[in-house]
């Protein structure tokens, strides 16, 4: 089905390497990799979920997307052109098509500006027009979003909106812009409960209704089921278990993905909980550097074995849309996960 | 009449005291010095033939001097000089700490390290030492303008300093990414994003110097670093010391500058106060606090009476 829409981001085994430097004089620095090979493709109407635990890399996708770090091995196109290349018109169109959502509402929008000057920045820079039509154009956007009367809401600051309000107001600017592919980094996680369905929905009638691009990145992985398409589980930095999202979530065939689902509180279960985690390294957070071998959950693996501590697992396509790097790719698992689901 | 007496900007000098007197004082002492031909008619270097040490009253409102010159029209044109090289030094000092600071703390990397190295071995050197020694090497005692230059030279590098911690503190918040992502010039980032944001850092950074360099010219010129010959608050004040005017209880020669610089350095003290006030949410909301206490103890003492 995916053959006939368009590709419109496609990220090709990308390596993002960063130089953690020791602190003294004299200690040596050393590399820390960051994202180790990943690939994948968005399609146009498409909503890509990224999941993952704290620095396992999901930002670092989006930031090195957005041209804050440039990839230290690897390539991210943007119809057919690689982003970290382009320079004047090109760059211009594709800030204009590519756009960010970031986590924080509450520093995300200048505290000086009222929102109708973060949606006339957009107006001007790529959409010059006269002042009516400017201010018509801000209030249909405002509304699209649900920020009415928009008259009342466009010349507040934001520190008068709520945090829902607000990241709301942050999609109205990314309308303004025009943007297609919007990566979108945990923009739920700092939101009241409450309010994280609104958001939701907007940013599901944005995709269905509009035909924008979503990339979700986020650590919840109930909102990933509940928006995204297709998900990626990351784990330091490598893509583990891929595929569409309801066979992922639930059928689960990487230890990593299982790990994820059983930690998502469930308001139905009583009790603590048993995780299917080598308990002693539970805590311990895998740093991933450029010399590092074998599969990078195999410390904290109940499955493992001395090979995947020696070798890294190639991808199994394990159905028809879902793979996995691992090496215990049948039995076991995935009778597990039937019963837990 | 009572329009104006409700409108937005008097209601909130009247909820802050502080700025209310501050901007009297400053307004005051502006309106007198500038203003000067229309409250005195004797040129402040005339020297009335006669009259030494003239006690205040009569012809002259303030007495005159060992010399026979007006003190009334010498406090009034003096400080003059006085507000001008506060004002100056103060925007010199504030457009070198801005440059340095704003630029070291957005563009970071190797250009930080140089700036800050340099901010921080000018900061080591103590200042009013810096300023004895440039203004000694001057042959016959320096101008109000060299003063104000040394001055505005000598003392940007603690505003520097602030200037850059606050942007990069800035620089790190999402919004400025944002800026950069839609691709909004560098120049726009910092001046319309990242600047406004330390608007009244930047006010009272300003009032402040004007304060100090009011002081520190007054200080160099009343211990006889400054031209002689040049009518300012701090030469009254050494000349008077040099005549032995209070020794001889002369006070009227004292008391017009001094009173001038406690007015000004207590006005534009109570301005930086107040642009605290406001830009710190913190102390607003004890004055908030505070009227609304009032209020209620108001209340209750109504409520009491109607029982």
């Amino acid at each position: 089905m995916s053959e006939q829409r368009k590709k419109v981001l496609e990220v090709k085994n990308v390596v993002m390497d960063f130089d953690v430097n020791g602190k003294g004089f004299f200690s040596k620095g050393h590399k820390l990799r960051a994202l180790n090979d990943i690939s994948f493709e968005l399609y146009q109407g498409e909503a890509l979920a990224v999941v993952g635990e704290s620095g396992c890399g999901k930002s670092t996708i989006c930031r090195t997307a957005m041209r804050f770090y440039k990839p230290t091995y690897g390539e991210i196109l943007h119809e057919g052109k690689n982003i970290h290349k382009l320079k004047g018109e090109g760059l211009k169109y594709y800030r204009q098509k590519v756009q960010m959502i970031f986590q924080d509402p509450f520093s995300s929008l200048n505290p000086l500006h009222n929102i109708y000057y973060h949606l006339k920045r957009p107006l001007q820079l790529y959409h010059p027009c006269s002042k009516a039509e400017m201010k018509e154009k801000m209030d249909e956007y405002l509304t699209m979003v649900g920020l009415v009367p928009p008259e009342e809401q466009g010349n507040k600051n934001p520190h008068q909106l709520s945090g829902g309000q607000r990241q709301r107001a942050y999609l109205a600017r990314i309308l303004a812009v025009g943007a297609e592919v919007i990566l979108a980094d945990e923009p739920t996680s700092m939101l009241d409960v409450s309010i994280r369905l609104g958001v939701l929905n907007l940013m599901n009638r944005l995709k269905t209704e509009y035909g924008k691009s979503f990339l979700y990145i986020t650590h919840d992985i109930a909102t990933a089921r509940y928006f995204a398409d297709r998900i990626i589980v990351l784990y330091a930095g490598h893509m583990v278990e891929w595929g569409e999202v309801n066979e992922v979530v639930l059928h689960p065939r990487h230890p990593y993905t299982k790990l994820l689902l059983a930690a998502a509180p469930d308001p139905e279960r009583e009790g603590e909980v048993e995780l299917p985690v080598v308990r002693s390294q539970e805590t311990e957070i895998t740093m991933w550097t450029p010399e590092s071998k074998g599969c990078p959950f195999a410390n904290r693996c109940p499955h493992a074995t001395s090979r995947c501590h020696e070798e890294m697992p190639s991808v199994h396509k394990v159905s028809e849309n879902q793979f996995i790097r691992c090496f215990h790719t049948e039995k076991e698992n995935a009778n597990e996960s039937r019963t837990k689901l | 009449m009572k329009k104006i007496w409700n409108s937005t900007p008097v209601r909130f000098l009247r909820s802050s005291p502080r700025l209310t007197i501050g901007i009297c004082l400053v307004l005051v002492v502006l309106f007198m010095t500038l203003a000067a031909p229309l409250f005195t008619s004797y040129d402040p270097n005339f020297r009335s033939a006669g009259e030494y040490h003239s006690a205040p009253g009569g012809t002259h409102f303030l007495g005159t001097t060992q010399l026979g010159k007006d003190v009334w029209s010498q406090v009034l044109y003096g400080g003059q000089k006085s507000l001008m090289v506060g004002i100056l030094a103060g925007a010199l000092t504030i457009i070198l700490s801005m440059f340095f600071g704003i630029s070291s703390g957005y563009i970071g990397g190797a250009y930080d390290s140089i700036v800050s190295t340099l901010t921080n071995v000018l900061m080591v050197i103590p200042n009013i030492v810096l300023l004895l020694i440039v203004s000694s090497m001057v042959d016959g005692g320096v101008s109000p303008l060299v003063i104000c230059l040394i001055i505005g030279l000598t003392s940007w590098p603690w505003n520097a300093r602030v200037l850059r911690a606050q942007t990069m503190s800035i620089r790190n918040r999402e919004f400025v990414y944002s800026a950069e992502t839609l691709g909004e010039s560098k120049i726009r980032i910092l001046f319309v994003e990242i600047m406004p944001n330390m608007l009244s850092m930047i006010t009272s950074a300003f009032v402040g110097t004007m304060i100090y360099a009011i002081m520190a010219h007054a200080t160099l010129e009343f211990i006889g670093f400054g031209d002689p010959l040049s009518v300012t608050w701090g030469t009254m004040l050494y000349n008077a010391q040099n005549t032995g005017a209070l020794q001889s209880g002369i006070w009227w020669e004292i008391i017009g500058p001094v009173m001038g610089l406690v007015m000004l350095g207590t006005g534009l003290t109570l301005i930086n106060f107040s642009i605290d006030e406001i830009s710190n949410p913190k102390l607003r909301a004890q004055r908030i606090m505070r009227d609304y206490y009032k209020a209620k103890k108001r209340q209750q003492r109504k409520v009491g009476k109607a029982v």
